[in-house]
């Protein structure tokens, strides 16, 4: 029990982050047109190659080669996923705007 | 665990100008994030909020490069880095640009597994560097131990669920619809809980001795990200990529955790929750429940109407064209066949040509026509169709009983009639387009097959229903040259 709540103690910064992030997250989106599902989809999906950040800081500090090319690996499907996904978001707003 | 993450948060004693500057970068990211977010989900500021959370981005990558220290290490092999990041642009940028419309779904698809499996790489890297004293402390059961391997199993789910979908909506993997697959699946699952746990209980000095059960947990959650996906119908692919979308996200968190860094953590966790939000708005769209998407209901193969019976009538091009020119209201109901055959462009000629002629034509858009919701909107305004055309169901449904001629193009599942009629449909309750109410309505299909729910449709055989066989695209242009004739 006490370690649980040593736990809850030393991490309440980040308990308190994450419960508000979550809440953040439903709010933000919950009134969304049902047109602009597959755009936000496509716009959260880039936001998750936030995870690139975590390749650039794996691979920065990689000293094997292993290491450096699953760094290496990491980095370019983090990029990927930050570059493609924020490119085809873009094209497909893109779009809604013309038909003005 | 524990006091590890928090520590660093405070310690004052790591100070430097360029911890701060990353910091700061890092609040200023998130906030770019939450606001990119917020604005993609209104029409008007889409664009910019895409735009908004994609400098943000650059702004977290650019700082980590620069003032990003471990242990007061700076990031190293920078050149590499740099390398790895024009390769991932050019080619994220390149197929970004390339692929068609229609392809948009699996595009996201794809990009999501990349991200997941990044998540999961990061995660393998670092699980043989958690520091002995850590160990040594609380042993493998501690918070660090946790998020590296929820972040492999996370991402790694996500990565070859994604990876499946995409093969699915490109139409290279077929759905594989066996019942027992859900306790299967169930045991997979209980098997990864299991190892998490064993892993985090064993003894060791340094967590490099637990290699080997890595690897071993890593293509276990292989296994079930394939067959987590494999089950689940095509039709309800857009919904497992959403649910799929906010995985990565979570796993995204984790290396979050790992590292004590707030820009992943607040990413990661605003997609991990927004995209939870939007997959069940997908499901409700579609009067279904996350549950009945997951386990597979759907696509049973017409339980109900056995042997439908009934005559369809056909109808040739020229009676068409005659039929519509002479109409005065027209509605079109595009569906996925109509993207397949790329008609939307010819299409849309078809509908200035009868504009033309005094017709009012408009789009009947219901919320999950194509592949995704919204996927149809993005294909008629990419062929320049105005967007006053394009009406949804519930608005344009009261109206069809005074509407001349409803055709359908390429759509099936979205105006049977069964949603309304028979309880015992898979489809029941949907939300349809109800073209049966117009005066006349033309059915234009390739053949007789099923639509993606794999259920008889009785529209066609109503006594108002005449079908136009063949591929939307030929008999669109052989419509709008009768048209142009007459």
């Amino acid at each position: 029990m006490e370690g649980i709540l040593e736990f809850f103690m030393a991490n309440r910064g980040i308990i308190y982050m994450v419960i508000l992030s979550v809440f953040l997250g439903i709010e933000v989106i919950s009134h969304v047109p049902a047109i602009l599902h597959t755009p936000l989809m496509s716009g959260a999906n880039a936001i998750h190659g936030v995870v690139i950040i975590g390749a650039i800081i794996v691979m920065g500090h990689a000293e094997t080669t292993g290491a450096m090319i699953l760094g290496f690996l990491a980095v370019v499907l983090g990029t990927l996923n930050v570059v493609g996904g924020f490119v085809v978001t873009d094209r497909m707003l893109e779009m809604f705007k013309k038909k003005k | 665990m524990t006091v590890a993450y928090f520590r660093t948060m405070n310690d004052i004693s790591q100070f430097s100008v360029g911890i701060s500057v990353l910091e700061i970068t890092y609040i200023l990211a998130s906030v770019l994030f939450i606001l990119g977010l917020k604005m993609l989900s209104h029409p008007l500021t889409a664009r910019r909020g895409n735009r908004l959370a994609a400098i943000g981005m650059i702004m977290a990558i650019l700082a980590t490069i620069l003032f990003h220290r471990k242990e007061g290490e700076p990031i190293g092999n920078i050149g590499l880095i740099i390398a790895a990041i024009v390769i991932g642009t050019i080619i994220g940028w390149v197929i970004a640009k390339r692929v068609k419309m229609t392809a948009m779904p699996q595009l996201v698809s794809f990009f999501n597994g990349m991200g997941g499996a990044a998540a999961a790489l990061i995660s393998m890297m670092e699980f043989p560097h958690v520091s002995p004293e850590l160990i040594a402390k609380s042993g493998m059961a501690n918070g660090h131990v946790l998020a590296i391997l929820l972040g492999l199993v996370i991402g790694t789910i996500s990565w070859a669920g994604s990876m499946i979908a995409f093969g699915k909506l490109d139409g290279r993997i077929g759905d594989m619809r066996i019942k027992a697959m859900r306790y299967v699946n169930l045991t997979i699952l209980a098997v990864i809980i299991g190892f998490v746990v064993f892993i985090m209980t064993r003894h060791v000095q340094a967590s490099a001795e637990l290699t080997p059960l890595i690897i071993i947990l890593f293509v276990t959650a292989v296994v079930y990200g394939v067959l987590f996906v494999m089950p689940i119908g095509g039709a309800d692919m857009p919904v497992v990529i959403s649910l799929l979308n906010s995985f990565t996200g979570v796993a995204a968190a984790m290396g979050g955790f790992l590292y004590n860094n707030q820009a992943m953590l607040t990413g990661g966790i605003l997609v991990g929750s927004a995209g939870t939000i939007l997959t069940i708005l997908m499901c409700k769209a579609m009067n279904r429940s996350l549950l009945n998407v997951i386990v597979g209901v759907f696509g049973g193969g017409g339980q109900a109407q056995t042997g439908v019976a009934g005559t369809v009538k056909e109808i040739s091009v020229s009676d068409a064209a005659v039929l519509l020119s002479y109409s005065k209201k027209v509605v079109i109901v595009p569906g996925y066949g109509l993207a397949v055959a790329q008609a939307q462009h010819i299409c849309h000629e078809l509908d200035k040509l009868l504009e033309a002629k005094g017709v009012e034509v408009r789009y009947a858009i219901h919320p999950v026509a194509g592949r995704m919701p919204g996927h149809m909107n993005v294909l008629l305004a990419e062929a320049d169709v105005p967007y006053e055309q394009l009406v949804e169901s519930d608005e344009i449904n009261p109206d069809l009983p005074n509407t001349d001629v409803v055709v359908v193009i390429g759509a099936n599942d979205v105006v049977n009639p069964a949603a309304e009629d028979d309880p015992s449909s898979p489809i029941y309750g949907m939300p349809i387009v109800k073209a049966r109410d117009a005066k006349n309505i033309i059915v234009m299909k390739r053949g007789m097959g099923k639509g993606y729910a794999a259920i008889e449709n009785m529209l066609f055989f109503n006594d108002k229903t005449r079908m136009l066989f063949g591929d939307a695209k030929t008999t669109l242009q052989n419509l709008v040259n009768e048209v142009k004739a007459l």
